[in-house]
């Protein structure tokens, strides 16, 4: 017996991304619009919490689901931003990012065979998760003439009545999309005549800037066929507290915390603890983060019209997504790269759908980002 | 479209901004920008532009001295705090003044190039004000924040250069 890769990771593929990485890494003073991840660091007052809780010497391990306070707080939160009602006791699993949240669902919501619909262009660990699981993917590729949203021609064109599950990120990881609640009614008609559960991954619920965010499963007849996975990565900042959760019937978090509790046990505590104040006393911050990401959306997207590179209004996340100006993403994004040290990423790398595109991230200083559009600009000319 | 107030948001955080930076960022066009400032300007709702120096990084021999001073004073039926706060304020030295609540009436911050100038600014200029009744001085001995800005906070970024 030697170490070969099993089969089913041997069929995933090394990530786009990764080769970005690897270019960007090698050079110096780039200024990178290549990062999913906020630029502030996470608010004072649930680092305090954090320092505080080792102090005092809480770092044991928590209930699986997580911590009580915990849930409890997330309950509230999620009835009072997005109107959905969640109990604490049964219907709510903290972990350990939103990530290992899909994973679980994955795994445990769904036998090999089945399949899931991913709607693309998507967070990169979907149809890897997907595969890992033995759950064959259905692919869905959005379009830019429905400004990436999620539409029933395109999951009746893709085939997804088929599939057991739908995957779904809205506001949209790489392409910034939003959809709003009348736009997600048709999706929720299409699951529930078609038999789909959904995940609905709403990491960046919080960030939007042109509308509220809506959950799918605030829609007739959808809470009890959806999950909804969200966290304290994106609007919080915490991206290496890896804390997240997710919410579901009882007998969906019930699955997914079997697996929970063998593989990961519990949640980060020291987390855990830093998100109970990050809910009670970190409004403000979310909302001056928001508000510059706001300012540096108008700003890139301003500036990219100025290019004459076509950019629909994306509207939440911290991404922007324009057309290519060459027909090879990658070979643009790679001799942007080389020449002018602005790292993007190429729409490809997020799956079907984000070719012929670039992912432009805005969680990036107002100098950068004014400094690497100045960069790009003089590039195209 | 934003609000008029988000120039004023954004002036307070980067007076730098051009004129095209902030009609990109907040919708407005740009003649529309110098409209907006213009009249903050003239309706004294912008009063200046200055940049904040951190002085313990300029490489320089030359000693900046700067103090808080606590200020009691007296009124009587002819002399109000504004008065006192207009014949105070004049002095270039006094770089703010303010009028607070709690255990004293103003508080002022000196600016001078050595602590001996700044001690005798505050004897010779600023006590012997008839309603002035008591001074206490304070020396700035360390500033590690200055107009919500906060002096090398080691907050460096160390994200990876690309990420999912």
């Amino acid at each position: 017996m030697t170490f070969e890769p099993a089969d089913r990771v041997d069929a995933v593929p090394p990530s786009g991304i990764r080769r970005f990485f690897e270019l960007a890494e090698e050079m110096d003073d780039i200024i990178s619009l290549g990062v999913g991840e906020p630029d502030f660091s996470a608010p004072w007052a649930a680092r305090e919490a954090a320092i505080t809780s080792l102090e005092r010497g809480q770092t044991s391990y928590t209930a699986n689901r997580g911590k009580r306070e915990l849930r409890e707080r997330i309950a509230g939160y999620e009835d009072e931003r997005h109107g959905l009602s969640y109990d604490p006791d049964d219907e709510i699993l903290v972990t350990a990012g939103a990530s290992e949240g899909l994973d679980l669902a994955f795994r445990a919501l769904l036998d090999p065979g089945d399949s899931i619909a991913v709607a693309q262009p998507c967070y990169v660990s979907y149809v890897p998760g997907a595969t890992f699981a033995g759950v064959n993917v259905v692919d869905v590729p959005t379009r830019v003439e429905d400004e990436f949203k999620l539409t029933r021609e395109v999951l009746e064109d893709s085939g997804a009545a088929e599939a057991d599950a739908l995957v779904y990120c809205y506001p949209n990881n790489p392409t910034g999309a939003t959809m709003t609640g009348e736009e997600l009614r048709e999706v929720a008609a299409f699951c529930r005549e078609n038999d789909l559960v959904v995940f609905a991954d709403e990491i960046y619920a919080d960030l939007t800037y042109e509308h509220d965010h809506t959950s799918i499963a605030t829609l007739p007849g959808m809470r009890e066929r959806t999950v909804v996975f969200n966290g304290f990565s994106k609007a919080f900042a915490m991206t290496g507290f890896r804390l997240g959760y997710a919410m579901g019937p009882p007998e969906a978090v019930e699955a997914m915390n079997r697996v929970h509790q063998y593989t990961m046990l519990s949640a980060p505590t020291t987390a855990q603890y830093a998100a109970i104040e990050a809910l009670d006393n970190c409004w403000e911050d979310v909302e001056e983060m928001t508000s510059q990401y706001d300012r540096r959306r108008n700003y890139v997207l301003s500036r990219l019209r100025g290019m004459g590179l076509d950019c629909f209004p994306a509207a939440g996340a911290f991404y922007a997504f324009p057309e290519c100006p060459w027909d090879d993403a990658n070979e643009f994004a790679e001799a942007l790269l080389q020449s002018e040290g602005v790292a993007v990423v190429p729409g490809t790398a997020f799956g079907e759908g984000g070719d012929g595109h670039l992912r432009l991230s805005y969680a990036t200083g107002l100098d950068d980002l004014k400094e690497a559009m100045n960069r790009m600009e003089s590039f195209l000319q | 479209m934003s609000s008029r107030r988000e120039i004023l948001n954004l002036l307070r955080e980067n007076a730098r901004y051009t004129t095209e930076d902030l009609a990109h960022m907040t919708g407005f066009t740009e003649s529309e920008v110098e409209t907006i400032v213009d009249e903050f300007e003239e309706a004294g709702v912008i009063c200046g532009y200055q940049a904040v120096v951190d002085w313990s990084a300029v490489d320089t021999d030359e000693e900046r001295v700067r103090a808080t001073v606590e200020l009691n004073v007296a009124l009587d039926r002819e002399t109000n705090y504004s008065d006192i706060a207009d014949r105070i304020g004049k002095f270039p030295e006094v770089t703010s003044l303010r009028l607070v609540s709690g255990d004293y009436d103003f508080d002022l911050e000196v600016e001078g190039d050595s602590m001996r100038e700044v001690s005798h600014f505050i004897s010779d200029k600023i006590a012997p004000i008839p309603e002035i009744t008591q001074t206490v001085t304070h020396y700035i001995m360390e500033s590690y924040k200055e107009q919500g800005m906060k002096f090398d906070d080691h907050d460096d970024d160390d994200r990876l250069s690309v990420s999912p």
